[in-house]
């Protein structure tokens, strides 16, 4: 029993390493500056945890293999441990995991530590059950005012603008996000009902919307093209299908969109989310 | 690999494969009525003192998580502080004296005093009830100046934090009647031994309640 | 040399009457195994709903007849609704982790043994003990009742058409906000869509009294440790096991308090117009929400995470110690490093109240605090080491009996093993940004709560099966469920990572919308057949443990040849465990292959220099 367990802890192993080292189900590539850095430090935590996974499991295996009861007439060795040995790999495990919790600061920091920089392109996103507003500010670079007591689905005010500010005439609101390439863009994430998530797995980032809150987060993402949108916590029923685009796009078909009036918007940006292609997978 | 029977007999007895072992042949001292036993088990008063702090370290920590939220929420831009009425001020100097009433029993208890004992014991049960009297007094002042349950959350906490001590005043109140209904009898021994400790427990239990509500009071009257 | 032996009168007498015998019991004992059943029959509902989930995620859209009829509007036409795959997500999660994980390990072997293993005759407070296990089924019955709650029904309405629910097949949904209820969701009452409405406020209620019973529970346990231990049981001479049910009370003791604190104040939102998690200016469902303001989302995920964290810790700590209490009586070696275990365990409690922001990340609060949860997070993987290298340590140079106790503790091992170490992953907030919510996460809790921590349970069942029932369980039975168990265990839940690895979000009732997900669906068809042999694998531990109860093999007093005082009394034991005596403890719980001592155990109430094992 104990080599067949041996070999199956073995066995075991093996695929789950191999499940990881073939890069089979891995992430989609990455699209942002601070991307790269997201993989490079799960490459070094995965490697450690490959490491410690397969030494314990190989371990264990070995022992069970080694020490199974096969001869009546002897004991086992009678230890009740030894303290040198707690002590050093205490002391290792313990350097091992504090070093990769303060690498694995860095691009958080980078991130939220940080505000936006200057020359940032600011979208406001507003999130409700079971769709996505993003609300663009238009040529004159400012927000039109917004009032929740404005807000009317029905009338198609996702976000309560209001018309009566000279600063909403040029804004327009429309259900995909569209940035600029090599750009840093600011996104302002609020909510109109109950918490959601915003999620674009080529982005590399993730961050709640909660109602009551406005919360400012940027990056900078360096590949044109189409990418999914998903929202990643439990809303209601249709979370599953909270569906957007993020559309990122050359600087020049970029600013020639988000000056556009409203209708002019929406025709526009439908135009190009046809003409751009979703990644192959 | 190994079945229940054994295949092999073993060449010393207990050792070597061949378990689990069946009746007889485990090697066990037997069933329990081994010599080596002995002693006699004894009521130990450090019983009821230890679950009453501990049952004090889960009740303060709900009022913590309470607290807290309340602390949370006052940072809140739309938090409107409400008027303390003046019934809790009047309630809050009842706890204290049932508090004061509380050690008198204590004392007269340790001195043997039964009966002296039960009076004091009647009277801090009094003044508890007096207290429940003037919260629910206090909720009365709060609804007639327009301030519910609901809407905010400082008004909320009112009746949030006078509600939930209440009710943990209540379960104080049922254990002094426990005591007060055994008071008045001289005991010894044993018996008195445990009455004393009982009593210990609830007026441990008292006083918490008693500082916890001066606690929940100064919050809701100055952090605002 | 006969001594005289002292009876002393028990504090209570033997019962009779199969009510008090058996139903109203405060013998630990009766209630130990009360709470076994209770959670036997909570796995069963917890694992039929992961089953009809992993139906709906790889066929969504089927007819499903049965489910047709029993809850037509949850899954018309037998199809399974997104409402109603998320109140199956909700449902597994709550009764597993409050009336699975939390009731065994603790409320059940916990109760049996740990009065028994420090030489008590019961807990301290036998009849609060009884009122703990019948609160905790109360709240069973409550959570049940609000899978058949129909969404948008208010409970005073809800319990005036109740003659109508049941007999015309159930209704909706239960409450559809996960097992973590985040607000404003569950807060906001129906208006936030079906699953919302009277099923969240039962299943709040539920939660509510089940805080209540595992305080009474806990309040025991610690009492009874700290003041009943017999003579000679000083701390340091106690099984790992009790440290484990000691430290395990004490986290109950102080994180579900705030559960239910928490708890009380959603319950108001609902019900009472509050608005303590309920910001002002929504605009819900197509209309504004005019009565709420000044509340903070966050701060329900405070709350709850402040209790969610060290509830892991509780779901996983008397695992810990009845695995290394099994492995060291079958390694036929003492413990590795008995105090360095000793002290991993109060390590993990007592950090374990620390990190619960790991939950929070990217929830909106502030990014700093989620730098030092980062850090303290990664901090206890240590003690988890420790513990891991010390049953290493313990197998090293053993002598293995692979008994069936025995390959669940090795598993146990093995698996928390595969669940802990992608904690260093989840951890550290950068990673977070891909992993929140992913399926990585599912394989991280489901390995270490939903696979180690049920193995600790299988150990210890059949483990202390003889000396409950008297019987031993069939062996050949239990390694053929050991088997297929581990190796589906790992079937289903290695996958998950590699959905993770995909950016699969948690909580989708279906998978088809999106393009970046649609090279799963071989993932998702392969974890669903694992599960579905795992899950059916399970009746021949059914069938094992129930027909051993009546027709197992007898048992002796210690067939295991282990060392603790369980051992020393006949199985099943006296109503007061000990038949009057107060036992008297000489040495500490792991004495094997002592050099010199004539058999490869010393029992713990044998004398120094007396004959060992001489009747």
């Amino acid at each position: 029993m104990g080599r067949v367990l041996g070999l199956a802890i073995w066995i075991i192993t093996l695929g789950s390493v191999w499940m990881f080292a073939s890069k089979h189900w891995w992430f989609p590539e990455s699209i942002s500056e601070h991307g790269p850095l997201v993989d490079h430090q799960f490459a070094i935590t995965i490697i450690v945890c490959g490491i410690a996974f397969a030494a314990a499991q190989i371990g264990l295996g070995w022992v069970v293999w080694k020490y199974r009861d096969s001869s009546a007439a002897t004991r086992a060795t009678y230890s009740h441990g030894n303290n040198r040995l707690e002590v050093v790999w205490t002391v290792v495990t313990a350097v091992v995991f504090i070093s990769l919790a303060i690498m694995g600061q860095r691009v958080w920091a980078s991130l939220h530590l940080h505000a936006a920089p200057a020359g940032s392109y600011t979208v406001e996103v507003v999130a409700q059950q079971f769709s996505w507003n993003f609300h663009y500010h238009g040529k004159d670079n400012v927000f039109g005012r917004t009032d929740p007591n404005l807000i009317d689905d029905s009338a198609l005010n996702y976000v309560g603008l209001d018309d009566t500010d000279p600063n909403a005439k040029d804004d327009s609101v429309v259900s995909t996000l569209v940035v600029p390439v090599n750009r840093p863009v600011e996104l302002i994430l609020k909510s109109k009902d109950v918490t959601h998530s915003f999620f674009v797995p080529q982005l590399r980032f993730k961050q709640d919307l909660v109602p009551g809150m406005a919360i400012p987060v940027h990056f900078t993402v360096n590949k044109v093209g189409k990418y999914e949108l998903a929202c990643a916590e439990l809303c209601g029923m249709n979370h599953y299908k909270m569906k957007s685009y993020m559309l990122v796009l050359p600087e020049n078909e970029f600013s020639e969109l988000v000056n556009l009036s409203q209708e002019k918007f929406q025709a526009r940006k439908d135009e190009l989310l046809a003409k751009y292609q979703l990644p192959q997978y | 690999m190994a079945t229940v029977t054994s295949t092999k007999t073993a060449a010393k007895p207990g050792v070597g494969p061949g378990w689990p072992k069946p009746p007889g042949q485990n090697g066990s001292n037997g069933n329990g009525r081994s010599r080596r036993f002995r002693g006699r088990r004894k009521f130990s008063k450090d019983t009821y003192r230890i679950v009453v702090w501990i049952l004090l370290a889960a009740i303060l920590m709900m009022f913590v998580a309470l607290a807290s939220s309340y602390i949370v929420l006052s940072g809140n831009p739309e938090w409107q502080p409400v008027r303390m009425p003046r019934a809790f001020m009047f309630s809050t100097g009842l706890i204290l004296a049932s508090s004061v009433t509380m050690t008198a029993a204590r004392r007269q208890l340790e001195q043997g005093l039964s009966k002296k004992y039960q009076g004091w014991l009647l009277l801090t049960l009094l003044l508890g009830f007096a207290f429940l009297a003037c919260q629910l007094k206090g909720w009365k002042q709060l609804v007639s100046a327009g301030v519910f349950i609901s809407g905010n959350p400082h008004s909320s906490f009112y009746f949030l934090f006078t509600g939930a001590h209440g009710i943990h005043l209540l379960g104080g109140l049922t254990a002094l009647g426990f005591l007060a209904a055994r008071s008045g009898r001289v005991l010894s021994g044993e018996a008195s031994e445990k009455r004393s400790a009982a009593a210990d427990a609830v007026a441990l239990y008292w006083h918490f309640m008693d500082g916890l509500w001066v606690c929940l009071f100064l919050l809701l009257w100055l952090w605002k | 040399m006969a001594e005289a032996i002292h009876e002393e009168v028990h504090r209570h007498p033997a019962p009779t009457g199969f009510i008090r015998k058996y139903i109203f019991s405060i013998d630990h004992k009766v209630i130990g195994i009360q709470y076994i059943l209770l959670a036997l029959t909570a796995v069963v509902v917890g694992l039929v709903m992961s089953v009809l989930m992993r139906l709906n995620l790889s066929w969504p859209g089927t007819n499903w007849p049965i489910m047709g009829t029993l809850f037509p509007t949850g899954a018309p036409g037998g199809i399974m609704s997104p409402e109603f795959y998320l109140s199956l997500v909700t449902m597994h999660g709550t009764i597993m982790v409050f009336f699975v994980l939390t009731t065994a390990p603790q409320g059940g072997f916990g109760n049996y043994f740990l009065p028994i293993q420090i030489g008590a005759d019961d807990m301290a407070f036998p009849f609060l003990n009884m009122m703990s296990f019948w609160v905790t089924f109360v709240g069973f019955v409550v959570l049940l009742l609000a899978i058949f709650a129909e969404g948008n029904l208010t409970i005073g309405s809800w319990f005036s058409k109740l003659g109508e629910s049941f007999a015309a097949g159930s209704g909706t949904v239960g409450p559809i906000g996960g097992w973590t209820g985040y607000a404003p969701l569950s807060a906001l009452g129906k208006i936030a869509g079906p699953g919302q409405g009277a099923g969240v406020n039962l299943w709040i209620i539920s939660i509510a009294i089940f805080c209540v019973g595992s305080l009474l529970g806990a309040l025991n346990f610690i009492t009874t440790l700290l003041n009943m231990r017999t003579r000679g049981m000083t701390l340091m001479r106690m099984p790992l096991t009790c440290w484990a049910w000691f430290t395990t009370a004490v986290l109950a003791l102080l994180s579900f308090p705030v559960l239910l604190g928490g708890g009380i104040l959603l319950l108001l939102d609902r019900v009472a117009g509050t608005s303590f998690f309920i910001p002002g200016g929504l605009y819900v469902s197509g209309s504004l929400v005019p009565l709420h303001n000044g509340g903070s989302p966050l701060l329900w995920q405070h709350l709850f995470w402040f209790f969610g964290h060290p509830e892991v810790y509780i779901a996983i700590l008397p695992g810990m110690g009845a695995t290394s209490h099994i492995l060291s009586t079958f390694a036929r070696k003492p413990i590795f490093g008995y105090r360095a275990m000793v002290f991993a365990i109060f390590a993990i409690g007592m950090l374990g109240f620390f990190v619960w922001g790991h939950h929070m990340f990217i929830s909106g609060m502030s990014p700093y605090s989620a730098v030092a949860f980062s850090v303290l997070t990664l901090s206890i993987g240590v003690p988890s080491a420790i513990k891991t290298f010390n049953w290493l340590g313990t197998l090293w140079g053993a002598k293995i009996r692979f008994t069936t106790p025995m390959l669940f503790a090795i598993g146990f091992v093995s698996l928390f093993v595969a669940g802990g170490i992608t904690g260093l992953v989840l951890g550290q907030t950068s990673l977070d940004f891909f992993f929140h919510d992913t399926y990585f996460v599912t394989a991280h809790f489901h390995l270490v709560m939903g696979v180690a921590s049920i193995f600790g349970m299988f150990a210890a069942t059949y483990f202390w099966f003889p000396k409950m029932f008297g019987r031993m369980m069939s062996e050949s039975l239990g390694k053929f469920h050991f088997w297929v168990t581990f190796i589906g265990v790992y079937a289903i839940f290695v996958p998950f990572h590699a959905m993770g690895m995909v950016g699969m979000p948690r909580r989708y009732a279906q998978f088809g919308e999106y393009e970046f997900l649609k090279n799963t669906h071989g993932l998702v068809l392969f974890v669903t057949v694992a599960a579905i042999i795992t899950a059916v694998v399970q009746l021949v531990f059914y069938f094992n443990f129930f027909w051993s109860m009546f027709k197992g093999k007898k048992a002796g007093d210690n067939p295991w040849e282990a060392t603790t005082l369980e051992w020393n009394i006949p199985s099943p034991p006296p109503h007061d465990n000990f038949a009057g005596i107060v036992p008297e403890v000489y040495r500490g719980p792991y004495e094997f292959a002592v050099p010199g001592a004539a058999k490869d155990y010393i029992m713990q109430s044998e004398p120094e220099g007396g004959p060992v094992g001489a009747h």
